[in-house]
């Protein structure tokens, strides 16, 4: 087990006031948050954060903590000394998301806290709850969302056995993955959540779909976006070319004189559903390269041909002189 | 110890607009009392769906499938930030832009 410094975690020194380490948290927290911050990493972060502040804001976790000395590096290999726990009395409830916290800090702090839950579940004769909801994220390709899919998923549920101890317990499940799913919206599994407490029901788990970066696609709700690369004559003539659907490839008609950067729009290309949504493919407009003596000379008619078109025309009337 | 289905693929309900879901079943889910779900509803952060709106009480409102992703975003904020419910309004409508800003960016 590695140990955890759980100061340097926060960014504080060793003798830092509970004021010190609450603004800390907050300061990271903001910027960690995985609901806000883009970093890479910031998930991981944040759960270290929330780990790190549990302990060092409880001052009883925190003196806890401190008596294992200061002699310890982050990632070192660490046991507890015996006796461990025997002096300390906590009377602090767990928090909600215990489970995301390391093997370190469960074998330092969830002593008690499995311990009462043994003894909530011994004396729980009589008693009925239902079961928690849980949560999973399902990455899915674009694809999937256009031909519906099946997904095989492990998920990782804390469970207390027999003894009362926390033990994780990991579960498949094949989940069907509907047509015409969407980045943001959950699927609800009834009955595959947590078991309840004697008779109440098992709690739900809902599947939060997110679509995996996709090379060529960009997603907006229902709306998909690609690029459509076009050679300098296709856009000036008009042309037809196949573009990239994530259902296939299709004849595309490009009008004549169209600009970089026009969005043609194929009404109901998009992602699936009820009301579809529509795919945009948008103009971009690539220029062979002049490296031969041909090409250059193709470029130098092409100038001549043009000796009055000014592309910056439009730019003279701001700019002064 | 792992089970596996090797069954038929489970089959879920896609929460969509179509589906709604009552206030309990937000609270269910978020992990919270109905009081907070009302302030949140208060500061316009979520709403319940229109025909409810006016006048009904809390316990007739429904909300659409997918106002739980708005919800649940929110309640990690307030209890992760420490925000209050009109901060988290306010969050809320920030990243919305900037995520509008980023699409546009890239669009």
């Amino acid at each position: 087990m590695d140990y955890k410094d759980y100061y340097k975690v926060m960014g504080v020194e060793r003798n830092a006031t509970q004021d010190d380490i609450k603004r800390a948290y907050r300061k990271l927290a903001r910027k960690y948050h995985p609901d806000v911050s883009k970093e890479a990493g910031a998930e991981v972060k944040f759960k270290e954060l929330g780990e790190a502040y549990e302990v060092l804001k409880d001052p009883e976790k925190r003196a806890a903590y401190d008596q294992l000395g200061s002699n310890w590096r982050a990632g070192q290999d660490f046991q507890p000394p015996p006796g461990w726990g025997a002096g300390f009395e906590q009377r602090g409830g767990m928090p909600d998301n215990e489970a995301d916290f390391s093997d370190f800090f469960e074998t330092l702090f969830a002593r008690s806290g499995s311990a009462r839950r043994a003894a909530a579940g011994a004396s729980g004769a009589g008693v009925h709850l239902r079961g928690q909801d849980h949560h999973a994220q399902v990455l899915i390709d674009l694809e999937d969302a256009y031909r519906g899919a099946t997904r095989t998923l492990t998920l990782r549920m804390p469970e207390i056995d027999a003894q009362g101890h926390m033990v994780t317990r990991e579960r498949t499940l094949q989940v069907q993955i509907p047509k015409g799913v969407r980045a943001g919206q959950h699927i609800r599994l009834v009955g595959q959540g947590a078991p309840g407490l004697g008779e109440g029901g098992s709690g739900d788990l809902y599947l939060e779909i997110a679509f995996n970066p996709h090379g060529i696609y960009r997603v907006e709700g229902r709306d998909v976006f690609v690029d459509l690369p076009l050679a300098p004559w296709e856009a000036a003539l008009g042309a037809e070319v196949q573009a990239p659907t994530p259902d296939g490839l299709v004849e595309l008609k490009i009008p004549p004189t169209t600009a970089p950067g026009r969005r043609l729009r194929l009404k109901g290309r998009g992602i699936p559903g009820a009301t579809p949504g529509d795919l945009y493919v948008v103009t971009q407009i690539v220029l062979p390269p002049a490296d031969t003596d041909a090409a250059r000379a193709a470029y130098q008619r092409l100038h001549s041909e043009f000796s009055k078109f000014n592309p910056r025309a439009h730019l003279k009337q701001g700019a002064k002189a | 110890m792992s089970t596996f289905d090797t069954t038929t693929p489970l089959r879920g309900i896609v929460l969509e607009e179509q589906v709604d879901i009552s206030i309990d079943d937000l609270c269910a889910v978020c992990r919270v009392e109905r009081t907070q779900i009302v302030h949140l509803v208060e500061e316009g952060v979520i709403e319940p769906l229109p025909a409810m709106r006016s006048a009904a009480p809390c316990a007739q409102w429904r909300f659409s499938g997918e106002t739980l992703s708005r919800a649940r975003r929110a309640v990690r904020l307030q209890r992760d930030l420490e925000l209050n419910a009109a901060a988290t309004a306010l969050v809320l409508d920030l990243l919305d832009q900037i995520d509008a800003l980023r699409r546009g960016a890239q669009v």
